[in-house]
């Protein structure tokens, strides 16, 4: 943190100069987006608060801690407050709109972090999470608004007029102004050294400073000033009167910080040079007082355990020196000759008076009245804190005392900026000169004016009825207090949304999750037909073109034989009806493939089917031989409507699509390279095994998952693994013919397996398909021997060992290729002359697929042996045993 | 195209939502494999004209490879998923002694409970609102709004 203050000061004589150091790199290229940086005299100004109160606020912080009990807090507070500054250093010296909105969101979400503090209270997180909506929300809108301007090429168009007005939204919101001032009170649930830091100099003046950058462009549009002058005006009179009514000293700072943020967008809004120029000066001011005020604040909490003002009574005897620093910022605050504040105050007053229009007099007469209100709770602030209460209401002896004496590290910043708020004020002369640098970086035509003692004209007038009026109130409001409103207005409203939006989402909840999965399944159903439908109305039309009746007489008895099923299939009362209706469907579906040309699906779809017939039937053992009766959620009309709905959708989109009718350039790319690239002619396996490779080891990982799922749900549901001898004497009802043909034929169709494996790669075949016959072939193995032989099979062939040595065989085919060189799963062809075997043309894409073949066997025999093994051992878990 | 295959698709997706409109995790397993071949037949039908199998030296009047490739891990993953459903199913029976699909009671206690829910947050906020009371009163109120607005929405 120093370091960073002292490269900010060592840049500070170059800004001086009228150079600009800059930097930046390309952030988002695609669109255009770079992260730039540049420090010219605001800038710079600015980063030299950030930085340097970053150091005096740490500092103070290592004190005010010090003993905490809560160490791990503490160190989450340093984390936090070291990475707001950085990230406020980025948003003062952003350049370019992208770049500060980043470090504006930053600032937001560590602002939240460091409320929440104290994350055991809930009124903190309350507090918390409202300053995040509330800025957050203002981020949004900046967002927006910067879209909207950066869509728009002239600045007079109505979509820039309303980017501007988000923007000002944002701004509004960062800079707690009416009427989205009610978080920054709340955020004083943080600790003092982030109130002082974040809720007082820095974070806060975001909205100032992007509103100060703004104004000068922008300053001649016709609503603008109005709304400026209206909006910070209010927020300076409501922070002002609200500031007298508090009783808490953050409170009442707090408000004031409202009622000074509001002056301070009124003048750095108002769009002329001598008012912009007096509007920094002010920034800069408000900065040192106000920081230091905070910090006194926090000491004497530190020294007494209480911050009511009405509660302390006789600190200032005790606390002398603190109590002169904290009322030389308190000076500064009231604009009170000598100080820094008051050589800003009367160069804002003087340039208002001299600016032209109707606006100027209103915005004059809004800072006087403020000023009164400044003068009132500064003089009630300092006296609650410091003065001597004969009587203090109510409050219990320990509260009028001091515990201890702050050390010098919690008083000391307190002298720091009361001294700088000094020093400011009597080298006004000179200093006019610095800071104009930086306001003519705003506005070219800004020379700061500030003075020592301005003469006897009307803004020294002003000030002093301001002050004689302001002390006046702030002593009768110190004899006769005020009480708090309960609650404001903002808050209200926020809490009103707040909790608005909570039962919305409820009520939402209420409607959309009945509980029942019909419903859901029915509703993404009917939502695809209205999807589809309506893509189709809107469409191009449908395409009869190539529609023909069929292609050939066999392929329209199949197809109808296999509609007849697949109703009947749904119409089925009994399980095993209707699932042996499926296996019907899936057959009729093999002939379909093999008609059309795809021998390899058909192979695959005819295992897949036959295999997936036995897995049913194990299941269907256990379960009731007939379905329930209908549901009585709908009747069966309005089920029967969507799915012939659904039904017709398909099958007009399907017209509407058409048949590819030649082959895409994808096809022919694949056609003329299998030979060469992967030696093989079997276009399809060629295109699983090598030109999708990736996606093919993908998609086996997943089936050897799913496998291992349906392994542990099913092996899981008892806790034994072993069958019980006595239960199988009862069960075995096992057919010995069975049993002797699948002995016969287990080993040929192995062999089988292996030569459909290996002939895939140029002829129909292939590592799926091979690897569904060996499974069945264990498969009948198991059924044959029953539960015993299932178990038996199980660990004579370990499943998950063939599924492990799959997947690695697979992805290890690849990885050679990699080693080789080449791409990873590119095939190398090898053509070895082997002693007995002749010449072996041999491309490592087979590797690949006999890892495939290896796999699915794990896959089936872990699936159908664990439903054959667990299917009679299994006895049901009687109710209220719970599993 | 063939009328005949595309009448094949729209019957297998009918059934299928027919099929999966139920509670029996049975009849839900049975559709979405009836569904599942719908989607294979159709990604064949609409991605290749009927021919000879794609095989290098024979591709004259061949039909497309891609659709095919596609389709088959399809089936072998459809294969997978239809297990582990079963496997649900079979779980579904060692717990319950059917295979019946309840509804969700999580979704129903939230549309259910939802006042009692209300009063319970009301309860904790009239709470929280009396210890900060307590904790120390000379301090003013900061954070009304943490409570109060729970407690003025009074029993709803």
């Amino acid at each position: 943190m120093l370091a960073t203050a002292l490269a900010v000061a060592s840049q500070v004589p170059r800004v001086l100069d009228g150079e600009v150091p800059s930097s930046g790199w390309t952030w988002v290229g695609s669109l255009g987006i770079d992260m730039t940086f540049r420090l010219d005299g605001f800038a710079a100004l600015m980063a030299l608060a950030v930085s340097t109160v970053g150091v005096v606020v740490i500092a103070y912080a290592a004190a005010y801690f010090r003993g905490h009990p809560d160490s791990a807090r503490t160190c989450r507070f340093a984390a936090f407050l070291c990475w707001f500054a950085g990230a406020m250093l980025g948003l003062v010296a952003a350049d370019g709109v992208w770049t500060l909105f980043a470090f504006w969101e930053l600032t937001s979400v560590l602002s939240f972090l460091l409320i929440g503090l104290d994350d055991t209270d809930s009124a903190n997180r309350f507090a918390a999470l409202r300053a995040l909506l509330v800025t957050g929300a203002g981020g949004l809108a900046l967002l927006g608004g910067l879209v909207c301007l950066e869509q728009s090429g002239a600045d007079d168009s109505t979509l820039a007029q309303v980017g501007l007005g988000l923007v000002l939204v944002g701004a509004f919101t960062k800079s707690a102004q009416v009427p989205f001032h009610f978080w920054l009170p709340g955020a004083m649930a943080a600790p003092t050294p982030v109130s002082a830091y974040l809720h007082s100099a820095t974070m806060v003046k975001a909205g100032v400073i992007l509103i100060a950058r703004l104004a000068p462009e922008f300053a001649h549009l016709g609503w603008w000033r109005p709304v400026l002058v209206a909006v910070g005006g209010m927020t300076m009179l409501l922070g002002g009167v609200a500031a007298l009514r508090r009783d808490d000293a953050k409170q009442s700072l707090a408000f004031g910080t409202v009622s000074q943020l509001g002056l301070l967008v009124l003048l750095l809004g108002f769009g002329d040079p001598a008012v912009t120029a007096a509007g920094v000066a002010m920034l800069a001011a408000h900065v040192v007082f106000k920081c230091g005020l905070f910090l006194a604040v926090g000491a004497v909490d530190h020294a007494t355990g209480t911050r009511s003002l009405t509660g302390n009574s006789g600190v200032g005897r005790r606390l002398p020196g603190l109590a002169a620093a904290a009322g030389l910022c308190t000076l500064s605050m009231i604009g009170f000759p000598l100080t820094f504040g008051f050589a800003a105050k009367e160069s804002a007053l003087a340039a208002l008076d001299s600016a032209p229009g109707g606006w100027a007099t209103i915005a004059l007469v809004v800072v006087v009245v403020g000023s009164v209100l400044t003068a009132a709770y500064s003089v009630r602030l300092w006296w609650g804190l410091f003065g001597d209460k004969p009587h203090p209401p109510g409050a219990p002896a320990a509260h009028g005392g001091v515990h201890h004496v702050p050390g010098l590290l919690l008083t000391g910043p307190v002298g720091l900026f009361a001294l700088v708020s000094l020093a400011a004020g009597l080298l006004a002369g000179p200093l006019a000169g610095r800071l104009t640098v930086a306001s003519e970086a705003l506005d070219r035509a800004a020379h700061a004016h500030l003075a020592v003692w301005p003469g006897w004209q009307l803004p020294l007038l002003l000030s002093a009825a301001a002050l004689t009026g302001g002390t006046a109130i702030g002593v009768l409001v110190v004899r006769y207090p005020l009480s708090a409103p309960a609650r404001t207005l903002g808050e209200s409203v926020f809490a009103r949304l707040y909790s608005g939006l909570l039962d919305g989402a409820r009520n939402l909840t209420l409607v959309t999750q009945s509980g029942s999965l019909p419903v859901y399944v029915a509703v993404v159903f009917a939502v695809v037909v209205g999807v589809i439908t309506a893509g189709l109305a809107l469409g191009t039309g449908t395409a009869w073109g190539d529609t023909v009746l069929a292609d050939s007489a066999l392929q329209a008895v199949v197809a109808v034989l296999g509609v007849a099923m697949a109703v009947a299939t749904v119409a089925a009362r009994r399980r095993f009806v209707s699932v042996l209706l499926l296996g019907g469907t899936g057959q009729a579906l093999t002939v379909v493939f093999l008609l059309y040309g795809a021998p390899d699906l058909a192979l695959t779809q005819f295992m897949v089917e036959s295999l997936s017939i036995v897995a049913f039937l194990l299941v269907l053992r256990r379960l009731p031989r007939q379905y329930r009766p209908a549901p009585s959620w709908a009747p069966a009309a309005l089920r029967g409507a969507l799915s012939v709905a659904v039904g017709v959708v398909v099958a007009w989109f399907l017209i509407s699509a058409g048949s590819v009718d030649r082959p895409t350039d994808v096809t022919e790319a694949v056609n003329a390279l299998a030979l060469d690239e992967a030696g093989g002619r079997n276009v399809v396996n060629v295109t699983l095994v090598d030109f999708r490779g990736v996606d093919t080891l993908f998609e086996i990982t997943v089936l050897g998952t799913a496998a291992l799922g349906v392994a542990n749900l099913v092996a899981g549901s008892r806790g034994v693994a072993r069958p019980d001898p006595r239960r199988m004497a009862r069960v075995g009802a096992r057919s010995m013919i069975f049993d002797q043909t699948t002995r016969m034929v287990f080993h040929l169709t192995l062999l089988l397996s292996l030569y459909v494996t290996l002939r895939g790669h140029n002829a129909p075949g292939g590592g799926f398909a091979g690897g569904l016959i060996a499974g069945s072939a264990f498969v009948f193995r198991v059924l044959a021997g029953g539960p015993e032989g299932a178990h038996r099979a199980r660990y004579r062939m370990p499943p998950i060992a063939l599924i492990a040595t799959g997947i690695l065989l697979a992805a290890g085919s690849g990885v050679v290729a990699l080693a080789a060189g080449d791409e990873f799963l590119e095939t190398a062809i090898w053509d070895l002359h082997l002693p007995v075997l002749g010449d072996v043309h041999f491309p490592t894409a087979s590797v690949f697929d006999i890892g495939v073949y290896a796999l699915v066997i794990g896959v089936v025999i872990l699936v159908l042996g664990n439903l054959a093994a667990r299917g009679d051992a299994t006895a049901r878990v009687p109710a209220g045993d719970g599993a | 195209m063939s009328l005949a295959l595309v009448l094949l698709v729209a019957a297998l997706f009918a059934c299928g939502v027919y099929s999966m409109l139920h509670r029996s995790l049975t009849r839900i397993i049975v559709g979405v494999v009836l569904i599942g071949n719908g989607v294979n037949l159709l990604i064949v039908v609409a991605g290749s004209r009927p021919g000879r199998p794609p095989i290098v030296g024979a591709l004259d009047g061949a039909t497309d490879a891609i659709p095919q490739a596609l389709v088959l891990t399809a089936i072998v993953i459809g294969f997978a998923v239809q297990a582990f459903l079963l496997a649900l199913a079979w779980r579904s029976w060692a717990l319950d002694g059917d295979d019946e699909v309840e509804d969700d009671l999580e979704d129903r206690r939230l549309a259910m409970d939802r006042r009692r829910q209300i009063r319970i947050a009301e309860a904790q906020a009239r709470e929280d609102h009396a210890r900060w009371l307590v904790r120390d009163a000379s301090r003013p109120s900061t954070h009304e709004l943490d409570g109060r607005d729970e407690i003025e929405r009074g029993d709803l």
